[in-house]
């Protein structure tokens, strides 16, 4: 019986060593300097890398950080500082709901809100989408890592006279700050390979462009474009996009859980 | 006479007693914060309703059980696409459920120790492929394995049932459901690895103390223990599966039809929404596929609910799940 649930780790494990290994065998032959700097090409021709891309999720995924973060590492913070009041459990009951949601759905809500409102796709629409699924991802690490300081922390920081903001920012806040970052950088990883919620906002775009207030593409939307597309070229840049997203995806979800690793091994 | 002197009031400490203008500056930065969250899903529900608003009024409730799907002559019924994301979602957990929790129960109970962190680290990282890659993966590698070889096979062997006759697709509800599968096996090994620690030890050794064997003592004490914490791991495996949008897209086949073969192609709420929504051009099909996503909304809120509450109530106080979802 022992050996049956054994081999159920062997079947669980067998896909991802199947998906790394076809990634690399159909991708890395097309990985090149251009490949990195070039912009698509029309379809038809050969050629073309995912610049455009590149910078565009960079953008994106930026932006979205800008907006979710403070929001997320606020709410977090509060529900931490203030765990007993009505509010604190309004948020982090809102926030399981909105972890729950599916990443279109925020897509559409997005949608609605910006999209249709100016009548033009948008970069910061996507931006905003993004946001909205790191949020309650930051907001729940933020908390726990918070609770895990020792209280008498934050008593020796209010005993030297300090006041609460200053304990709260200057030492709990520093002690959680690892954990905090780990957590985040786990949403920037998950909302980095997104592609739903940016079908309809940033939409994608065969150009390079800086230009946040229209259409920008996006290293999950070329991946998608280019698998269901027709051509034997797409196919090839489909697979070598594909490398090159789920590298950075995993570089960021490893470092995050190897910093945490070590942090818990120091305590 | 004089009254006796009332006791004097409390001294604090002029640290304590001062209100800090820093301190109420802060307060009040974070109570943004805290309050962005609720207004932002208030927000998100009320668009939701908005945009559906032209779909509820003209279809109504009849717009669940209609099968009919003609943007042409502006008539919308969601069914198959429920159905779709119904038993897409079904299926899939029929494939992931025995493998994650077998996972779970041997990486907790029986593996050797040095293989359980990193066995658990490396299934977690399917976590971290985005879905658009598992789709990728799905149309050129899955695919034409299911059909050239699984597909015919399971159709010589169970031909009999009616889920497995008529012709093989290679996008069909089937193939979808497997990738799937693949997708939200971590999320529920993940969450019931986290239940299954959170059993006492006491528990195990109350067993083992009684003579039962290791694997006894699991069956017996540890899984009942922990049995609805598993439901809610599964449960929260299956809110993913009902909303997950690309990799299902790629793969399920994309037809408003409901058919008995499982070798057919099908559709999903999600998926209907990622093809369509940037295509529509009549402002009742645009409305339409918000009430769809609104109704996908609904249930995957009323299923994370329920699964939140099943966990909470073995691990209580621990805020297992949290993590990883």
């Amino acid at each position: 019986m022992v050996m049956v649930l054994a081999s159920t780790v062997v079947i669980a494990v067998l896909p991802l060593v199947f998906i790394l290994g076809t990634l690399i065998v159909k991708g890395a032959g097309s990985l090149s300097a251009t490949f990195f700097v070039a912009s698509s090409v029309p379809a038809g021709q050969t050629g073309g890398g995912v610049g455009h891309a590149i910078v565009g999720t960079l953008v994106i995924v930026g932006m979205a950080c800008l907006m979710g973060l403070p929001l997320g590492i606020g709410a977090g913070i509060y529900t931490a500082e203030y765990p007993g009041t009505r509010l604190a459990t309004a948020c982090r009951f809102v926030a399981d709901v909105m972890n729950g949601t599916p990443s279109i759905v925020i897509g559409v809500f997005a949608w609605a809100w910006i999209v249709a409102r100016q009548g033009h796709f948008s970069a910061y629409a996507g931006s905003v989408a993004l946001a909205i699924l790191m949020i309650p991802m930051v907001m729940r690490t933020t908390e726990e890592m918070i609770k895990l300081v020792p209280h008498s922390l934050r008593e020796a920081a209010l005993a030297l006279g300090y006041p609460r903001w200053r304990a709260t920012l200057t030492v709990v806040l520093r002690t959680a700050l690892p954990g905090i970052v780990t957590g985040t950088l786990l949403a920037v990883a998950r909302v980095a390979g997104e592609t739903a919620p940016l079908l309809f906002t940033a939409l994608g775009s065969q150009y390079f462009s800086l230009d946040v207030s229209r259409p920008m593409a996006a290293l999950p939307l070329v991946v998608f474009t280019y698998a269901t597309g027709p051509y034997q070229e797409w196919h090839r840049l489909a697979w070598a996009t594909a490398l090159v997203l789920i590298i950075v995806v995993l570089v960021l979800s490893l470092a995050a859980r190897l910093a945490t690793r070590q942090r818990y091994q120091r305590n | 006479m004089t009254e006796p002197d009332s006791p004097a009031p409390p001294r604090h400490p002029p640290a304590l007693e001062r209100k800090s203008y820093g301190d109420r500056i802060f307060k009040g930065m974070l109570t943004v914060a805290a309050v962005g969250l609720p207004v932002l899903l208030g927000f998100l529900v009320f668009e939701l309703f908005a945009g559906s608003r032209e779909a509820i009024a003209r279809f109504g409730f009849g717009f669940v059980t209609s099968s009919t799907w003609d943007p042409v002559a502006e008539q919308f019924g969601a069914w198959p696409l429920i159905f779709g994301t119904l038993m897409s979602a079904a299926l899939a957990l029929m494939i992931a459920v025995p493998l994650s929790l077998g996972v779970a129960i041997y990486l907790t109970e029986f593996a050797p120790v040095r293989l359980r962190q990193p066995a658990a680290f490396v299934i977690e990282l399917l976590a971290a492929i985005p879905s658009v890659v598992y789709g990728l993966w799905g149309i050129f590698v899955l695919i034409p394995v299911l059909k050239d070889s699984v597909f015919p096979l399971l159709q010589s062997v169970l031909g009999f049932l009616p889920f497995f006759q008529g012709p093989i697709y290679g996008p069909s509800m089937l193939s979808a459901s497997i990738i799937l599968a693949i997708m939200v096996m971590p999320y529920i090994m993940a969450v019931s690895r986290e239940v299954l620690l959170a059993v006492p030890a006491s528990q195990r050794e109350a067993a083992l103390g009684l003579g039962a064997t290791r694997w006894e003592a699991v069956v017996t004490t540890v899984v009942p223990y922990a049995r609805s914490g598993l439901i809610g791991a599964v449960i929260l495996g299956l809110g993913r599966a009902l909303g997950e949008t690309m990799a299902v897209t790629m793969l399920i086949g994309n037809r408003h039809e409901i058919a008995a073969s499982l070798f057919a192609p099908g559709y999903t709420m999600a998926a209907a929404i990622a093809n369509e929504f940037s295509e529509a051009v009549t402002d009742i099909h645009l409305s339409s596929l918000a009430y769809v996503a609104l109704l996908l909304f609904l249930i995957t809120v009323l299923i994370n609910a329920g699964a939140r509450l099943l966990i909470w109530r073995v691990s209580r106080g621990t805020t297992a799940g949290s993590r990883v979802l």
